[in-house]
Parts: structure tokens; sequence; C-alpha cells
């Protein structure tokens, strides 16, 4: 066995894993052409608002918290498919599903507050273009892998998952979902702490 | 000598037309869908032919009026776009889509139902883009066919410069286009990566395949930058943003710097591929191995790297700072290294060879002629100073067509010319490949040479007509002189497939004595492409079985 | 410096100098340092290259000659599957081609990109529109203050020209190949570059980034002239309009309708979007250089300008023929 898995010339990897970190790879560089927009316009709208003055953290921190520790709920929803135990997985995907949601609920708040209270939108100025832009896509991604989530919660709910063929499947929607975590994280970098000091 | 055997191509003769045309437009069979991406390409090299031919007719004598300005305008973007998204991208990479299962023993790629999907993606993308020229006028009475150039350099783009829907359909014709680039990608990394049969370790993969990979890298950082900026761009057009708004402080550098980023990846993604052809071609024609294999590897990921860092030099009028300027210089000159390394390695190959000069080998060693100019001219352009003076004048036009045509379509006629056997179970005529050869390469010489001498006589490119007395005349004459050749020889081409399609002879499994895996199933595969994954010895699995007293492997 | 009596008639000859030879945008017939510097290096690179051409050529030829297949060959050839150091010659004197002229290009960049202007340098300003190109010498030594004229770049002979590039709108570029490598004009940016005219021509050049429909016709004239000439031309260009009572009735035209709403002259109009028209009769040509400035080109211009420029900006005002004679009356006056 041991000849197997290491020889190079009859070990491959998993198709499925490839495919995931190479659809990884290119999102990635999707969003690197938003942040660097983000990074380069800071400091040069030319009329407010301004990210010092509308953007307030302590939410967002909360929002951070709870998509950050939805990468933890996942990874034990996987743990749990991958030892047959479908209750756990089924508790902690749908932990995972309720923590993402407060991720898009927190954001809808911000950009209600934002677009009506503050007057920041996305044709306000240079930080109202890439902030809505930048934010969007990631909300956006955020909700594609909720949609991925639902769908195995459902067949999970209706017991059609079979954890020797469907926790490879179930891992990479994973690896998604940390893709997504820590894009957030970049990007809360760039918006809450870098460019707040524009 | 092949131990494979394959079940006779069963062909149903009850099965009708329509059922035939429904069984390839629902196929998920990595050669159904290699030959219809190669045969779209062709039909859009055709069509994009005929707006070249325009332009050279309006451009055959100064202040000609056979074209409006917008309406050369068009041409020219319309041009541009569809040679590099809707002939080069699909040709390429449906070649690859056929050959890399077959080269590497799998049944076909990895993910068949996401290959179909990227097909009928770029398929759908392709018809938004030429949907333009009828609806491109929107609401506004203004537009038709995008005429902002290929490259669509902002603030030209803007709502303000740019009316009516044309521009619009630029970004959503290729966005929609490079989606179905990026499925092939995916699956490009996971097929090369997980699924070579038994004992093909990677350097013992057909450089042709190497090259698919580095190219799938390739796709996967450059075509998403794309994207981006093209969202950019329509957030601009249509929502107000101002990532490109010079009013509002945006810049308009930073959509050049994003697209060549983009840009500058892709014409390594249009001459990689390319260079597997003729990697395959060269060592079959001259009947030795590649000389320095795991150099030619080594060139290709360098290549690949590199060109990830020289995206600027498409600026260096733009303003940038003096050092930045220098650094782009300075990497642009780093590439051409390991490209010069391969053309040294391919002339390696041959020397000492035994050449047979079939059409494959005819359209090889054009590419090799031809490209070596525009890579010479390219390191012309390296140098910033002398690019200050011959950026955006048709010394560039030249020095890429060189590359792009010279190099990319040479190639591409090469390949078909050496797979069209393994695809259709038919031989071409070689009277017919080299007549197309020889008026191709005089018609292309005619046509893209004298641009280099208009371009240093001070003719900017993307000029609807020229000044008289200032010496473009007699080379915009020649060059479009050149094009009635250039059409006769791909006309030729056109009905040397047909005919070969038709009437060639048939050509067994293993027409031109090659090595490599896919020459030993049959002509055309079967569905499954072999009865039994072969298990690979070398880098040359048939020379192996057909040289059993001299492996490769003893060479590893 | 000369200038005929205007008359309705006859060519104006109030342009500097109508005979300055003329020198045709080839990158070879330098006149100016920046151009001189370039072509050095450019002929430099471009022997490097016709050598290596040469020598891969020449061994593709050779090897197709001597390596063809023979009728009495018999089996395969020796398999060579690589060299070392063959494989590492072809690696390092590449390198080193490239390296050095990759030295030599950096020392070239540093002297042609200034990023401060040159000794003794006039600063001239050029902004870049669609499709046309503005110039305002700001000088405020010189006679009369700021001249802003359209098209036609008049500089002295020997002394260094310091231009400030800018733009109105879209992306355009400033190349007159025997005086300099061409720079771009990109809005909300300014870039520089510089050159000395060493003797006395009409340089031509034409607008190098594809700016929409008339990119075609934004050509470029820059007229080195002697100093004298220049001062005198200067101060013409730096005086208020010529206002003769007999073209009234073309002024009035000018100012009811359109034309005063994009055009300026000095004291009469404000107009932000067309050519200054104050000095036009000075000028050699109209519409950014596609016709010679005669009284039938330019009547036929006002007339129509989309016969002469098709897609440009400016409209046709659908003028009667006896206004179109008055107008072009008026503006026949403003030398």
């Amino acid at each position: 066995m041991e000849a197997v898995l290491h020889n190079p010339e009859t070990w491959r990897p998993a198709r499925g894993k490839v495919g995931m970190a190479s659809l990884i790879a290119m999102e990635s560089f999707f969003f690197a052409g938003f942040i660097v927009a983000y990074l380069f316009y800071i400091g040069k709208s030319a009329v407010g608002p301004y990210p010092r003055e509308v953007l307030e953290l302590r939410p967002v921190l909360w929002n951070s918290a709870a998509l950050i520790g939805s990468s933890f709920t996942i990874m034990a929803a996987v743990r749990g498919l991958a030892r047959g135990h479908m209750g756990g997985m089924r508790f902690w995907l749908l932990a995972t599903m309720l923590l993402g949601g407060w991720f898009l609920w927190g954001t809808w708040v911000e950009w209600r507050g934002l677009i009506w209270e503050r007057g920041l939108t996305i044709r306000t100025n240079l930080f109202g273009t890439t902030f809505y832009s930048l934010v969007g896509f990631h909300a956006f991604h955020v909700t594609v892998g909720l949609l991925a989530l639902l769908t195995f919660w459902v067949l999970a709910m209706l017991g059609r998952l079979k954890p020797a063929r469907d926790t490879i499947r179930f891992e990479l929607v994973s690896w998604y979902w940390h893709f997504v975590d820590v894009v957030w994280i970049l990007v809360f970098t760039s918006v809450y702490i870098v460019g707040m000091r524009a | 000598m092949s131990t494979l055997h394959a079940s006779p191509h069963a062909a149903n003769p009850a099965k009708g037309v329509f059922e035939r045309l429904h069984a390839w437009a629902i196929t998920v069979d990595h050669k159904k869908l290699g030959v219809m991406y190669v045969l779209a390409g062709l039909v859009f090299f055709v069509v994009a032919g005929l707006e070249a031919t325009a332009m050279r007719l309006q451009l055959i004598k100064p202040m000609n009026d056979l074209l409006t300005p917008q309406g050369f305008n068009q041409m020219f973007t319309m041009h541009g776009t569809t040679m590099v998204f809707l002939v080069g991208m699909p040709i390429l990479l449906g070649v690859g889509n056929y050959l890399v299962p077959l080269m590497i023993g799998a049944r076909d790629m990895a993910f068949p139902r996401l290959n179909a999907f990227g097909f009928w993606l770029f398929i759908f993308g392709a018809l938004l883009l030429y949907f333009s020229w009828i609806g491109g006028d929107g609401l506004y009475g203004a537009g038709g066919a995008p005429d902002v150039g290929w490259f669509a350099y902002s603030p030209l783009t803007s709502k303000t410069f740019s009316r009516g829907n044309s521009t619009d359909y630029w970004i959503l014709g290729i966005m929609v286009s490079g989606f179905g680039s990026m499925t092939t990608a995916i699956n490009f990394m996971a097929t090369i990566l997980c699924m070579r049969c038994p004992g093909m370790t990677l350097m013992r993969m057909p450089l042709l395949v190497w090259m698919m990979l580095v190219v799938a890298v390739l796709v996967l950082t450059a075509i998403p930058v794309l994207t981006a900026a093209q969202v950019m761009l329509l957030l601009d057009r249509s929502l107000g943003a101002h990532f490109f708004d010079p009013q509002q402080q945006g810049s308009t550098v930073l959509w050049q710097h994003l697209f060549w980023f983009f840009g500058h990846p892709e014409v390594y993604i249009l001459i990689l591929p390319p260079f597997g052809f003729i990697s395959e071609i060269v060592p079959v024609f001259s009947r030795k191995v590649i000389f320095g294999y795991a150099l030619m590897v080594a060139a290709t990921v360098g290549i690949g790297f590199i060109s990830l860092g020289v995206w600027a030099h498409h600026m260096f009028v733009v303003g940038l700072p003096p050092w930045l300027n220098a650094l782009f210089a300075a990497s642009t000159f780093l590439i051409s290294v390991p490209t010069g390394i391969k053309i040294f390695n391919w002339l390696g190959t041959m020397w000492g060879g035994r050449i047979r000069f079939a059409s494959p080998m005819l359209f090889a060693s054009g590419f090799l002629g031809m490209f070596v100019i525009g890579g010479l001219t390219g390191i012309m352009l390296a140098v910033v100073p002398f690019t200050h003076q011959l950026s955006d004048s048709y010394f560039v036009v030249g020095h890429f067509h060189y590359v792009l045509f010279g190099g990319t379509v040479f190639a591409i006629f090469a390949a078909i010319t050496f797979w069209f056997p393994k695809v259709t179970g038919r031989m071409m005529s070689e009277r017919l490949n080299a007549w197309s050869f020889w008026i191709l390469l005089i018609g292309f010489n005619l046509v893209f040479l004298p641009m280099h001498f208009s371009g240093m006589l001070g003719m900017p490119r993307r000029i609807y007509t020229y000044q008289p007395g200032r010496g473009f005349e007699l080379w915009n004459l020649i060059s479009t002189i050149g094009v009635p050749v250039q059409i006769v020889g791909v006309a030729l081409f056109v009905w040397s497939m047909l005919r070969g399609l038709l009437k060639g002879p048939v050509a067994g499994n293993d027409p031109w004595d090659a090595w490599t895996l896919e020459w030993a199933t049959t002509s055309p595969p079967p569905e499954h492409n072999f009865d039994r994954i072969p298990v690979c010895t070398s880098a040359r699995p048939l020379w192996d079985r057909k040289n059993p007293q001299d492996p490769d492997c003893n060479y590893e | 410096m000369a200038c005929a009596a205007a008359h309705a008639s006859e060519p104006v000859i109030c342009a500097p100098d109508a005979t300055l030879p003329v020198i045709n945008p080839a990158i070879f017939d330098t006149a100016s340092p920046p151009a001189r510097q370039i072509e050095s290096m450019a002929w430099l690179v471009m022997g490097i290259c016709a050598g290596i051409f040469v020598v891969v050529e020449g061994l593709l030829v050779y090897s197709i000659v001597k390596f063809r297949r023979r009728a009495s060959d018999r089996g395969e050839p020796v398999q060579l599957y690589g060299s070392n150091p063959i494989e590492l010659a072809w690696t390092v004197v590449p390198l080193l081609i490239v390296f050095t002229l990759a030295l030599v290009t950096i020392r070239v960049i540093r002297d042609i990109e200034r990023t401060d202007p040159p000794e003794g340098a006039m600063p001239i300003v050029a902004i870049g529109h669609q499709w046309w190109w503005e110039y305002r010498y700001p000088d405020p030594d010189a006679a009369g203050g700021e001249v802003v004229t359209a098209n036609e770049l008049v500089v002295p002979v020997g002394r260094p020209i310091w231009l400030r590039l800018e733009s109105a709108d879209v992306i355009h570029s400033w190349w007159v190949p025997a005086l300099a490598g061409k720079t771009d004009l990109v809005p909300n940016q300014t870039n520089h570059t510089w050159f000395v005219a060493e003797k006395p021509g009409l340089f031509l050049g034409q607008c190098a980034e594809y700016c929409g429909n008339q990119h075609a016709g934004m050509l470029l004239r820059v007229s080195a002239v002697p100093q004298e000439q220049f001062d005198a031309w200067r101060s013409a260009q730096a005086a208020p309009p010529v206002n003769e009572p007999a073209v009234a009735r073309g002024r009035d035209i000018f100012l009811d309708l359109a034309c005063s709403t994009c055009h300026s002259v000095q004291g009469v109009s404000d107009g932000a979007f067309a050519p200054d028209l104050t000095h036009l009769a000075s000028r050699q040509t109209i519409a950014s250089g596609m016709a010679p400035l005669t009284r039938e080109n330019l009547r036929a211009w006002i007339a129509d300008p989309q016969v002469l420029k098709p897609q440009c900006n400016m409209p046709s005002l659908k003028l009667s023929d006896e206004e179109l004679d008055a107008v072009t009356d008026y503006l026949l006056t403003l030398k």
C-alpha cells in the first residue's frame, strides 16, 4: 500500500481536490483585482463621506466573528459526516448556515445604514465604488456557498447522504467555505483597518 | 506494434442527420468537444480574416473612403477581439481538449460535463459579441459593434465617450466566453494532475501536456483579473461607479494595469500550446527524440512564471516612473531567454536527424522561421527607448502578427495536418497542404513584413486612413496585395481538410510512425479511447514498444 | 515676420515661414537629442538582433538542407537526448546578451525620460482633445503673456522645449518621431516630454493612441524657426485679435450661432471645446492639419466639417452661401 501511495508512477491526487483548488486559485485572482483597486484608491476620493466618518467597527467585528466561527463549525460537520454521525453533521451544518446567514444579515444592516442614512452609494465617490464592489462580491460568494451548504443540509435531512461517497464532496464545499472566510479576513483588513487610516 | 485493439468504430447506418447532430449537441466526450472547439474557431478565423480584409482594402491608398472612420474602428476592434478570444483560445484549448486525455492514457477529461458547459459558454459568449453588429445600437441610436479596440482603454470606454451598448456587448461577450475558458482550465489541471496512466510521471508527459498544464495555470491567474476589470467597467457604465473615472480621481491607467496583467499572460496562452505542437511534430519528422526534455520543461515553467511579471511593457509610453519602466524592461528581456532556449532545443532536435518534410514539418519549419523574427522584434520592443518610437505604430502590428500568425496560426495548421488522420481516420492530401503552405508563407510575409517599415516611417496603429506624402503608401500597398495571396492559402487549406474528410485514404492507427499514446489507439479513437489503460514506460511509450532493444527508459 | 495683406481670395501667408523644409515622421531622420539617443540605441539592438537572426535562421536552413532524409537512409538516426554543456551554453549566452541590453536600456531610459526640465528649457503645455491639440505658452517673461493656440506648435530652433502633456478627455499620444519618442496624454495625469529642434523645419507627426473616430485626423505640426522669428510670432500671437469693421457681419454670425459656444476668440467669445481661433489666419492648416488653410478649404470646412473629417465633433450649421462668405471673411482676418 505504501509503495502504491507514494510511488510517483501510480499515485495521483483526487480530481475533486485539484478542481476545487483550481477554482479557489481563480477566485483569489478575481478578488485580488478588487482588493488592489480598493487599496490603490484609499485616500483618493474627491468628495466624502470618507471611511472614518461612516464605517462602524463593532458590528462588523461581530459579523466577522460569526463568519470565522462558521469555519470551525463546518470542520465539525465534515468530521461528523466522515465518521457517519449524521445527527452531528446536520447540527454543525445548520450552525454553519446560521452563522453565515448572520454574516449576510449583518452586512445588509450595515449597508442599509450606509446607503439610506449616510448617503454612501457605489456612485458617490471612489470609496463607495470600491467598498460596495469588494464587500458585495464577497457577500455574493458567501451566498453561493450558503446555497451549496443548504443543498447538503436538505440532502442530509432527507437521509440521502452516504459518508463513503459524499464526505469528499462535502469536504470540497468546506474548502470553498474556508476560502470565503480567508477572503473576508483580507477584505476586513483592507477596508476596516488599512482603509480607516485614510 | 500496439497491444491495444479497439472495437470497430460502430456506425449505425440507420442514424439520421438529426440524431447525429443531437449526439454532437449533447456530447460530453472530450474528442467531440475538441473538434467542435476547433471548427468553431476556424469559422471565426475566416470571419476575423474578412474583417481584416476590409481594413486592408481601406488602407490600400491614402485618404480612402471605403469604410467610415467608425466602421474601420469597429473592424479592428472585432478583428482583434475575435482572433484572440474566438479563434486562438478555442482552437488551442480545443486541440488540448482532444489530445490531452489520449496522450496521458485516460478515457476522458476529469469533468466531462463541465467540459461541455465550458464549450457552450464559449459559443454563447461569441454569439453575444457578434450580436452587437445588429443590436449594439441599444436605445441610443449609437453603437453597433464595439469600436473601442480589443484592449478597450478607458476612458474611451466610459459612457461619455462610448455611447450606446456596443461596449457592453464587448464586455459581456468576452466575460461569458472567459468563464468557458476558466472551466476548461480547471479541467486541464484536474485531468493532467490526476488522470495520467500508471507509469506516467510528470517528467514522462508529452511536452504538449506540459504546455497545457502551464497554460491552465495562466488561464486561472490571468482571466479572472480580466473578469474583475470588465466587471469594474460594467459597474462604471451601468451603475455610475468611478473605477476608471478621471473626473472623480479614478485612474484610467488602472484599467491598463489590470488589462495587461491579463493581456500578457494571454499571449503566452496563445503561444505555449503551439510550442507544444511543434515539440511533438519536430521530433517525429526529424526521427529524433526531443533534445533536452528537462530543459524544455524548465523553460516552459519559467516562461509561465515570468509572463506574470512583464505586463507593463505594453505601457512604456503611458508615463510610468522611469524605474518601473526599467524593471519591466528587465523582466521582458529575461523572458526572451527561455523562449530562445526552446528554439535552440528544436534546432538541436533537427540536427543530426533524418527530416521528412511532410506537411506537418513544412508548417513547423515555417513556424520556426517566422516565430524567430517575431521574437527578435519583440526584443527590440523591450528596449524602452526604442519603444518610445515604435509603440502604437505599425511596427508593433508587424511584431505581433509574426508571433501570432507566423507562430500560432502556422503551428495550428501544423497541428491540424499532423492530427487530422487521428481525428478523422483519413489522410489529407500532401500536395494540397504543401501548396497551401507555400502560398500562405508568401502571402503572410507580403502582408506583415512591410508593416515594420511603415511603423518606422511614423505610421501609427488604428488609423482609418493616412496622409499622402509621408512614405506610407508603398508599404500599405504591398500589404494589401498580400491579402488575396493569404486568402488563397487559407482557402486551399480548408479545401484540403474537406477533401481529406471526404476522399482521403484511410490513415490507420499510426500513419506518421509517432511515439505518444494517442497513436496507440485507432483512428478515430473509440469513445472510451483505449480498450485497456496503457502503462507508460518513458516519455515516448511507443518508441519503447517499437525499439525494445533501445528503449528511452534506459536514458532517463 | 512678413505677413501678406489678407485678400479674400488669396491663400494666407501669415504662417511662420511657409518655406520651411518638411521633415517626415520617420524615426531615423532625427533632429533632436532624445530622438538621436533612441536612434543610436535602435541601431545597437537591431545590430544584435540581426546577428542573432543570421545565426538562428542560418542554423535552421542548414538543418533543413543537411539533415533531410535521403533515399539511402535506413532505420532511425542516433537518438541524442540532450547535452548539458550545450544546453548550458545556450542558456548563459542569451542571458549575457540580454543583460547587456538591459543595462544600456536602463541608461538611455534615464536620459530620455526626464522628470525635470533640461536647463534653459521653454515650458509649453499641450492638451489633447478629441481630435485636436491645444497649445499654451505660459512663459510670463515673453512679450504679452500667455499664448493660446491650436494644432500648430511653433518653437525656436536650438532651445530645449519642456512640453507638459495633459488631456481634456481620453488618452492621446504626442508623436513627432524626428524630435522625440512618443508620450501619452492621460486625463487626470501630467506627463512631460522634451526635445530640442536642432535645425529649422516643419516636423510632422500625429496622435499615436487610439482616441476615437478621428484618431487618424489628429495630425501634428511643429515648426522650428530662428529665435527672432519665433519672438515675432509669439508677440503677434499674444496680441488681441484683429477687429475689422468690414467683417462685422461675419463676426455677428459667429457670435449669434453656436460657433462661439465652442470656439474662443480673445475678447469676443469664450468657448472651451474647440480650437482657439484668435489667430486662425496665422496658421498653415485647418482641422488639425487635415487641409491647407485657403479660402476655399475654410469655407468648405465650415459648410460641412463632416466631409473633410467624418464623424468629428463639429456639426454643420447649415449656413447659407452669404453667411458662409461672411464668416469665412471674418475668420481670415484673424491673423
